[in-house]
């Protein structure tokens, strides 16, 4: 059982909305002084879900890939120290500023590259753009089937088991290998790697892979391939001035909030 | 300029979902002269076609097989419907339906998908769309190199389209086989008023402490009026548990749009924010007089809920 588990690294979105700045000439987020980006975090439930699956059969094999600059091997190796076997790093001037679909179609060459690969497991989204396409558009690439947005998966046989969110409940599906899975937050945390692992992930090998090395042209990747344009990042208004309300007691407090939503009529 | 729109219908119940009414809605606001036709896949598709408010043509299918969505059999139809109705712009709800659908129908239409689109404009005959990102930080406009332009809509982006439905249905063939089967489904019981469309809900965050604290919350929920008060939750709690994750509010969960947002010890993340700043008001109570949730809120009170809650309930008592 080979799974390959995708990873993006992000800005921590953990920031805070008063260091969240954007370079309006380049509509890009400028990088908040002093806060490392992070592995995007249900990339890392998605890691969880394969290194669980891999460790229930007792053998097999987590692939971790990334597309992405230099520091994305940060990404990777956190990964590689939960437990997965190998990295690859895809890595090429060519690949930035893309979209979903030039992103899922470098990553779908990828994984075709490896050959072996039974299973994708992909984050429900990255949080930074909150897209959630790329696991998708790589099954559609592929021509496999897929299943997102899992809060459960086990193997069974030659087939996944996935339970999966819905907006009143969940839903039980069953899909034959090869597929893709996106995972949910609902999934439950992702392991914290203790020393001895980030001192192993160091040891692991990281593969880096360009456009030629997975026979794309440079057309069709990154900006040049993309078909969705950004056309302005901005910081929305939050309108709202807050009107602290008065008091000597919490019931005070409380008398008067209600009388200031009565009179505004909004109960 | 003209757009041709398809709007990816849902059925709830047998007549458009609330969701296909809006976008229908929106639909006509862009047509600007062009067709507005609706897909609708399921039992009970065909008569529904007729409540389908603003749309002049529908594409149908009654087979029963569509009414759990699975998306390697929607694919096929809705992509014939989009091909049949000449569409430059498709539009659905950014929904369970949606959420997949979207990126695979742009991907066989050799096209793009915005996703969770809180606008759809017209800018001088060019589509934009415009969705929040970095979790509700920022808001991004794009435009689409290809045709036709694929968006996901958020739930109450527009107001329902009232009056006549769909005049001409067209068939679209039965379903396919899928090779994801759906073998099971648990429905979350959720009592009293969905979250979605209460006119006030009260959230409630990881600084309530404990799960208990959720008892103190529907307390307040009922001194409002169990008819039109609900309560949920920031994804902090439901993923410690405290909370059931069907009544989750923000980006990965619901967004809500009450007339007044209640948020309890809830810190204002931006996870969270994108699911209920688009409430008419909110009101916070939290312990940080610098906690970002007063920064889009219009009434803030500083203090440990424990005592501001229950002194919120006796003055709701009061009438």
């Amino acid at each position: 059982m080979h799974i390959v588990v995708c990873a993006k690294q992000i800005p921590d979105p953990e920031t805070p909305p008063a260091a969240f700045k954007i370079d309006a000439a380049t509509n890009k987020v400028v990088p908040a002084q002093g806060i490392a980006p992070v592995l995007s975090q249900f990339d890392g439930i998605a890691a969880e879900a394969a290194l669980r699956i891999k460790e229930a059969g007792g053998d097999g094999k987590v692939t971790v890939i990334s597309m992405g600059g230099e520091s994305a091997q940060a990404a990777i190796k956190q990964v590689l120290a939960m437990g997965a076997d190998e990295g690859v790093l895809l890595n090429d001037p060519a690949f930035e500023d893309g979209d979903s679909h030039t992103t899922a179609k470098v990553l779908a060459a990828a994984i075709k590259e490896l050959g072996d690969v039974d299973a994708v497991f992909c984050g429900r989204q990255a949080a930074d753009w909150d897209m959630g396409q790329v696991g998708l558009l790589i099954a559609e690439n592929l021509g496999w089937p897929v299943t997102i947005i899992a809060k459960g998966v086990a193997l069974e046989g030659n087939a996944l088991k996935v339970e999966r969110v819905l907006a009143d409940g969940f839903e039980k599906t069953e899909v034959n290998l090869p597929a893709v899975v996106t995972v949910s937050n609902e999934f439950g945390e992702p392991r914290y790697p203790k020393l001895p692992q980030i001192m192993a992930a160091a040891k692991k090998t990281v593969t880096k892979k360009t456009a030629a090395d997975l026979g794309l042209d440079p057309s069709e990747v990154g900006k040049a391939g993309a078909r969705l344009q950004l056309q302005k990042l901005f910081i929305p208004e939050k309108g709202a001035q807050v009107e602290f309300i008065e008091g000597e007691t919490p019931q005070e407090q409380a008398a008067n909030l209600v009388a200031k939503l009565k009179a505004d009529k909004a109960i | 300029m003209p757009h041709n729109i398809l709007v990816v219908g849902e059925l709830d119940g047998g007549t458009p979902s609330s969701t296909t009414l809006e976008l229908l809605n929106g639909a006509q606001g862009l047509a600007g002269g062009g067709s507005v036709s609706v897909s609708l896949l399921g039992t009970g598709a065909s008569a529904a076609a007729a409540q389908a408010a603003g749309a002049s043509k529908a594409f149908v299918s009654d087979d029963a097989n569509y009414d759990t969505f699975r998306g390697e059999q929607w694919l096929p139809a809705v992509q014939a419907a989009v091909e049949q109705s000449g569409a430059d712009l498709v539009l659905m709800g950014q929904t369970t339906v949606g959420r997949e659908l979207g990126p695979r129908l742009a991907f066989r239409l050799n096209t793009a998908v915005a996703m969770d689109c809180v606008a759809v404009t017209d800018n001088g005959g060019t589509i934009e769309a415009t969705r929040p990102a970095y979790g509700g930080n920022a808001q991004a406009t794009y435009t689409f190199a290809t045709t036709p332009a694929v968006a996901t809509v958020r739930a109450k982006s527009f107001d329902p389209a009232t009056g006549g439905g769909a005049a001409e249905t067209v068939e679209l063939p039965a379903a396919g086989e899928s090779r994801v089967n759906v073998t099971g489904k648990e429905v979350t019981e959720s009592a009293g008023l969905a979250i979605t469309e209460a006119p006030i809900v009260v959230g409630g965050g990881r600084g309530l402490g404990a799960p208990e604290a959720f008892e103190d919350l529907k307390n307040l929920a009922a001194a409002i009026g169990t008819d039109k008060a609900a309560v949920g939750a920031s994804r902090a709690a439901v993923d410690l548990g405290w909370f059931p994750p069907s009544e989750q509010i923000g980006l990965t969960g619901k967004v809500v749009t009450p007339d007044l947002y209640i948020a309890v010890a809830i810190s204002g993340a931006s996870q969270h924010m994108a699911g209920c700043s688009g409430s008419k008001m909110i009101v916070a109570v939290n312990r940080d007089k610098d906690a970002n949730i007063f920064a889009f809120s219009k009434y803030g009170i500083v203090g440990d809920w424990k005592q501001v809650v229950p002194a919120l309930i006796e003055e709701f008592k009061k009438g």
